[in-house]
């Protein structure tokens, strides 16, 4: 059975129409990646998954179970099952590195504290921060704040990770060490749905690609054959942009 | 000179001073209860207004109501409405009490908009992150939005406080007896009117200066606290 199945979704941003009827699955422990042009709806599906946009149509279903969003209970359901890391980090400003791992955890979900901050000291040492509990996010590098905020949404136990073009707004010497700790954690086998545009990188850890165009899904299938032979012309013209590029 | 000495020796009568420091004590009181006051309910006004969805419409157009109306009236005119608006209903009370719900109805409209420019100065994305751990709306609002937005409209909140310091003067029309009252009190009992309020301008000046000063500092020390130095 799919763990999380989306079946014609569609959603808009006013009059703006930014997924038209998207279909995909993900097993569980699978890693797919979304990838295509900036403004095909990659990022919007998985705002969709966590509640932050609204679907117009079509149905997110969990291990068979289908979503209603409206429902407070469900949505709430959804936001536990499922963490986010976004494009630009979003760490809580006013909060230190350990405080911004803790804070859901302990005061969201009611767990001890204690058991937390130690989960939050390994999770902190294994994206390589463990000098920098104390640290405000702007005092961190863009690349150190994003594993900070992999580690957050890590320490919400999360059945599905949803990575949203995480290595985008990073120096390129700063993509490598968050690239190595989604690496990591695709080999523990956590179920992944990753927005990216590091096609070396999907070739790698991703066992689908699903290549994405104005909304709608163009081609779906095993890294290889999207990226090195897509089938569609608009499929070719993208991959002969990325490689190029 | 003569008469110079005669004004300061009526003055410096222990009397006088006496009422003087009372009126002082007033026009504070007025100032930090009535703002004070209009801060909580200003918070609330922006709470309500932030209320999401279709069954909070009549909450949100009340709050924009509320704000939109007594923004636009003269603090006098809604010093006598509510003087006239609650000796309709409830006997007794006390010019104090009065001055003190027209002070707050009038602080509440312009702090609301002080918050909630505040609030709204933290990014989006913040809160997004919040809801999507599952945060409600009051632990976004307490944990998340407010720790970030209050350097922002402290200042500001701050410096309308030690504006209205001067503006308490206006229910003097009612018959609170603070500072501008006991002034045209001193007048009436012989003293110059140019002398009386020459020392009644000077203490609303020794009141808001250090006031202002203090504000300033407040300004630069939450400025210098949003940016901490960088460690690396």
């Amino acid at each position: 059975m799919h763990h999380l199945e989306i079946q014609n979704l569609s959603a808009s941003y006013g009059k703006l129409q930014v997924l038209d009827s998207i279909s995909l699955s993900l097993a569980k422990g699978q890693v797919v990646a979304l990838v295509g042009p900036s403004g095909s709806g990659k990022s919007t599906i998985l705002r969709v998954l966590m509640g932050l946009t609204p679907a117009t149509a079509g149905e997110v279903i969990i291990d068979g179970k289908p979503i209603d969003y409206r429902s407070p209970g469900d949505l709430r359901q959804v936001r536990d099952r499922m963490a986010i890391v976004f494009q630009q980090y979003n760490l809580f400003q006013n909060m230190d590195v350990m405080t911004n791992v803790t804070i859901a955890p302990v005061k969201i979900r009611g767990r001890a504290r204690k058991e937390v901050e130690g989960e939050a000291v390994r999770l902190l040492a294994r994206v390589g921060l463990a000098d920098k509990h104390a640290a405000y996010p702007d005092q961190l590098s863009g690349g150190q704040q994003q594993r900070v905020a992999i580690a957050r949404a890590l320490a919400l136990q999360p059945e599905i990770l949803l990575l949203d073009e995480v290595t985008s707004a990073l120096d390129p010497e700063l993509v490598n060490e968050v690239l190595d700790t989604i690496r990591e954690l695709a080999q523990d086998g956590m179920t992944m749905l990753i927005v990216s545009h590091e096609m070396a990188f999907v070739r790698e850890v991703a066992s689908k690609v699903i290549l994405m165009d104005k909304g709608k899904v163009i081609e779906e299938g095993a890294p290889r054959d999207i990226l090195d032979q897509p089938k569609t012309d608009r499929g070719r013209e993208f991959m002969g942009k990325i490689l190029r590029h | 000179m003569h008469w110079f000495a005669d004004q300061l020796l009526l003055f410096f009568q222990p009397q006088t001073l006496g009422l003087l420091f009372q009126a002082i004590g007033m026009t504070l009181a007025l100032t930090v209860i009535g703002c004070g006051a209009g801060f909580l309910f200003a918070f609330l006004l922006v709470y309500a207004r932030q209320t999401p969805g279709p069954l909070a419409l009549p909450l949100r157009l009340a709050a924009i109501g509320f704000v939109e109306l007594f923004r636009r009236i003269p603090f006098l005119v809604v010093t006598y409405l509510v003087l006239f608006s609650l000796a309709a209903f409830v006997s007794g009370l006390s010019l104090f009490i009065i001055a003190i719900v027209a002070i707050s109805i009038y602080a509440t409209g312009y702090l609301a908009e002080i918050i909630r420019a505040g609030l709204e100065s933290v990014p989006r994305q913040q809160i997004e992150a919040a809801q999507a751990m599952n945060f409600s709306r009051w632990q976004t609002l307490v944990r998340v939005v407010i720790p970030q937005a209050w350097p922002v409209f402290i200042p500001p909140a701050f410096a309308f406080m030690v504006a209205f310091v001067k503006d308490t003067s206006l229910v003097s029309q009612i018959g609170v007896f603070e500072l501008a009252f006991r002034g045209k009190e001193l007048v009436n009992h012989g003293m110059s009117g140019l002398f009386a309020f020459g020392m009644i301008a000077m203490i609303y000046f020794l009141l808001s200066y250090p006031l202002t000063r203090l504000g300033r500092q407040l300004e630069k020390r939450l400025a210098s606290s949003r940016n901490p130095e960088p460690q690396r």
